[in-house]
């Protein structure tokens, strides 16, 4: 490679930012989905609101280096937000899904300061006290919230005045899978801009980042924002396609189990919260589907394993996998967008 | 075999076994029961999930000349998930009724759904008041929280005991047991003072020392079950059993199902519930007998025969329809009426909630194992919030 550091840089971002064919076939099938798989769309629509619920994570854990043990504190926000916003003001869901999403935002930008504050361990507490301080907010404020008994009476408007939400769940997945599918177009242009290239440089190496004028501060605020913006986004979907919030929205498992998810599917590449999710919840469904008492026990069997075996990504290991049905020598392991 | 031809011939495996599942016979009432099975309520939904097979083993699987097949599935005691849940079994397995749901958010997240769909929706377990006013799809065979503590408050008053603490679990039945015990209290001349604890993780110490310095007559506790036992060794723990202040609640600190674990500092607390493994009848003892030699020795407990008499009420109704789901089967079960394992029951016409009777209970040691012996009988309680 020859050229200026300015040159390189302009290079490395044109390549990573081209589209690889796993992501045409990938966007092609949840598409595709719609018709393909009309009796599952429900299982679908969580599966998805789940994988924007990661991919708000990767923002940060993947790109940025900010682990959260509570970032269903945002998640949890924007679904109370949008469920209270339908009851309160008008049901139309784009409204109450863009207010609630910047609302997200705010709250993400407000807390991004606490964030600072630390590294690793500190991050940790911080943000699993963030969430727990929302979740008890949520739980007293019975007369806004419903409190534990949850949100009820929330009666959404039909998207855009013309698909009611149908007993199927088929406009529900559309319009998740819609807004899911433009908020990662949005995220995937910045990852692969100067601005994601930066987010990276603080994550491997912050003092250095710093040392060649890279305002690490700000950036970690912004990026921190979006994340929460993004979370917020995907509360407001779970809470406008169940027409329900309970405090579950806020615990700390949601923050647990979408980091297992990125566990599962890999950071850094924004398709790991996808692969994820649907690992996580299909496995989760088809084994309770088997075995309704002791589902939880085959999960972990299976997370160890996938722990023992290696940390190397999903798409990597399914390609060995079909390499290996197939009588094929094992391809190398290659990023998608914007790995190292 | 090499590893090659095993992964494949896993792979077939596996697409065959999904795809049995989809190939069920079409002319069946399907029965869709959803209960949390993992999670911190775990008990609640191993209990139900028992009792409902114990009764379709007993009954047999054919009403009306079509089979009955149960649907189990498991909700985590998540609220989004019980509804998904009942979503699916509605439109994908075509279910003719829900039933289950372990906690009271668990059924108002489904409750709109069931009148929706118009499907007939069971509740064995959640118990606050409102649950049955939010669709009229729905028959409750658990307890309404107003129809034990409202007597209760009134049975304790006139035991002459002047001043009661309550410590109730902050959520929906848990304000309604310190709503209707402290109101119906009052109103018979006592004094009550209100103390709430967390659901999630409570620790009771804090509570237990307020009370500790109060020092009231008798100190109230609601908490929901399988926490009965924690609140109960804190309880002993601070030396409360020592210092002359009573123990009372409704049956949910002392769970049959939990009781045995709590040990001997149960001993003497008195309690008003719907439910006893040890109540005396010989539906009870053929009952309870059957449902521990189906499971292992388990003491079946208040959940337990809510959902027995779930199922009950389910057959019976499916019986007058002949297999028929909907409205006609809600107003099937409208005003049945049977003797259950935990006594006369009936589903009130008007309400579609629960009349029974209400049993003060002492905890005893019978056999060598802890038991509520019911020694006073409250009888036909409908659920006084509904009641005017």
């Amino acid at each position: 490679m020859q050229g200026t550091p300015t040159e390189i840089a302009t290079r490395h971002l044109a390549e990573t930012s081209r589209w690889k064919p796993m992501e045409f076939v990938f966007w092609l099938v949840a598409f595709g989905a719609i018709w393909l798989l009309p009796s599952h769309h429900l299982i679908l629509n969580e599966i998805i609101i789940t994988a924007l619920f990661a991919m708000s994570l990767d923002l940060i854990l993947g790109y940025a280096g900010i682990a959260s043990l509570g970032h269903a504190a945002f998640f949890g926000f924007g679904a109370y937000f949008a469920g209270i916003f339908a009851i309160r003001v008008i049901g139309d869901p784009l409204t109450g899904l863009v207010l609630a999403t910047l609302a997200s935002g705010a709250l993400g930008f407000i807390t991004s300061f606490l964030v600072l504050r630390g590294v690793d361990l500190a991050r940790l507490m911080v943000t699993l006290g963030v969430a727990l301080v929302l979740g008890e907010i949520a739980n007293k404020m019975t007369w806004l919230t419903g409190g534990a008994d949850g949100l009820q009476g929330v009666v959404m408007g039909p998207v855009l005045g013309l698909f009611e939400f149908d007993l199927y769940g088929r406009t529900a997945y559309v319009y998740s899978l819609v807004i899911t599918f433009l908020l990662f177009l949005m995220a995937r242009r910045i990852v692969v801009s100067p601005f994601g290239l930066s987010l990276r440089t603080i994550r491997d190496n912050p003092l250095r980042a710093r040392a060649i004028g890279i305002p690490v501060n700000r950036r970690l605020i912004a990026v921190y924002t979006l994340a929460a913006a993004y979370a917020g986004a995907a509360g407001a979907l779970l809470a406008q396609t169940t027409q329900f919030v309970s405090l579950d929205v806020i615990a700390l498992h949601r923050s647990a189990d979408v980091l297992l998810m990125l566990v599962i599917g890999g950071t850094g590449y924004l398709y790991g919260g996808f692969a994820g999710a649907i690992v996580f919840k299909v496995l989760q469904d088809v084994i309770s589907n088997w075995t309704p008492q002791y589902w939880t026990f085959w999960i972990g069997l299976i997370l160890v394993i996938l722990v023992l075996i290696g940390r190397e990504r999903m798409n990597h290991r399914a390609a060995v996998l079909w390499a290996r049905l197939r009588g094929k020598p094992e391809p190398r392991p290659r990023t998608i967008v914007g790995g190292h | 075999m090499s590893r090659r031809n095993f992964l494949k011939a896993g792979a077939v495996a596996m697409g065959l076994a999904l795809m049995a599942g989809t190939a069920l016979a079409q002319d069946a009432i399907k029965i869709g029961l959803i209960l949390p099975m993992t999670g911190p309520f775990t008990s609640t939904g191993k209990q139900i999930a028992a009792a409902a097979q114990l009764y379709m083993a007993q009954k047999g699987t054919t009403i009306a000349g079509k089979k009955v097949e149960l649907i189990i599935k498991d909700d985590t005691g998540v609220a989004d998930v019980t509804r998904r849940i009942a979503q699916e079994l509605i439109v994908n397995d075509k279910v003719t009724a829900i039933a289950g749901f372990g906690l009271t958010p668990l059924a108002l997240a489904t409750a709109p759904l069931a009148t929706q769909a118009k499907t007939p929706m069971v509740v064995m377990s959640a118990a606050t008041g409102i649950i049955t006013e939010r669709s009229p799809f729905i028959v409750r065979t658990s307890q309404v929280v107003p129809q034990i503590a409202g007597p209760f408050g009134e049975w304790v008053a006139k035991q002459g005991m002047k001043r009661v603490v309550t410590v109730v679990t902050d959520y929906g039945p848990g304000h309604d047991v310190e709503k209707w015990f402290s109101d119906v209290f009052k109103a018979n001349g006592g004094q009550v003072e209100n103390l709430r604890v967390p659901l999630a993780n409570p620790d009771f110490s804090p509570f237990l020392q307020k009370v500790a310095d109060s020092k009231p007559d008798a100190l109230l506790v609601f908490v929901p079950s399988g926490v009965g036992s924690q609140f109960m060794k804190q309880f002993v723990e601070r030396g409360l059993d020592k210092s002359g202040i009573k123990l009372i609640g409704t049956g949910d600190v002392t769970d049959d199902d939990i009781l045995n674990t709590i040990g001997d500092v149960a001993l003497g607390v008195v309690t008003a519930h719907h439910y006893s493994a040890a109540h005396d009848s010989p539906e009870n003892k053929a009952f309870v007998e059957a449902f521990k030699k189906a499971n292992n020795g388990l003491r079946p407990n208040f959940m337990a025969v809510g959902g027995y008499d779930g199922m009950h009420a389910l057959y019976e109704g499916l019986k007058k329809t002949n297999g028929a789901g909907g409205e006609a089967l809600v107003e099937a079960m409208k005003g049945l009426s049977w003797m259950s394992p935990r006594g006369p029951m009936s589903i009130d016409k008007n309400t579609r909630d629960i009349i029974q009777n209400v049993y003060i209970r002492k905890v005893e040691k019978v056999g060598g194992e802890l038991f509520n012996i019911e020694f006073a009988t409250i009888p036909n309680v409908k659920d006084p919030s509904k009641a005017k």
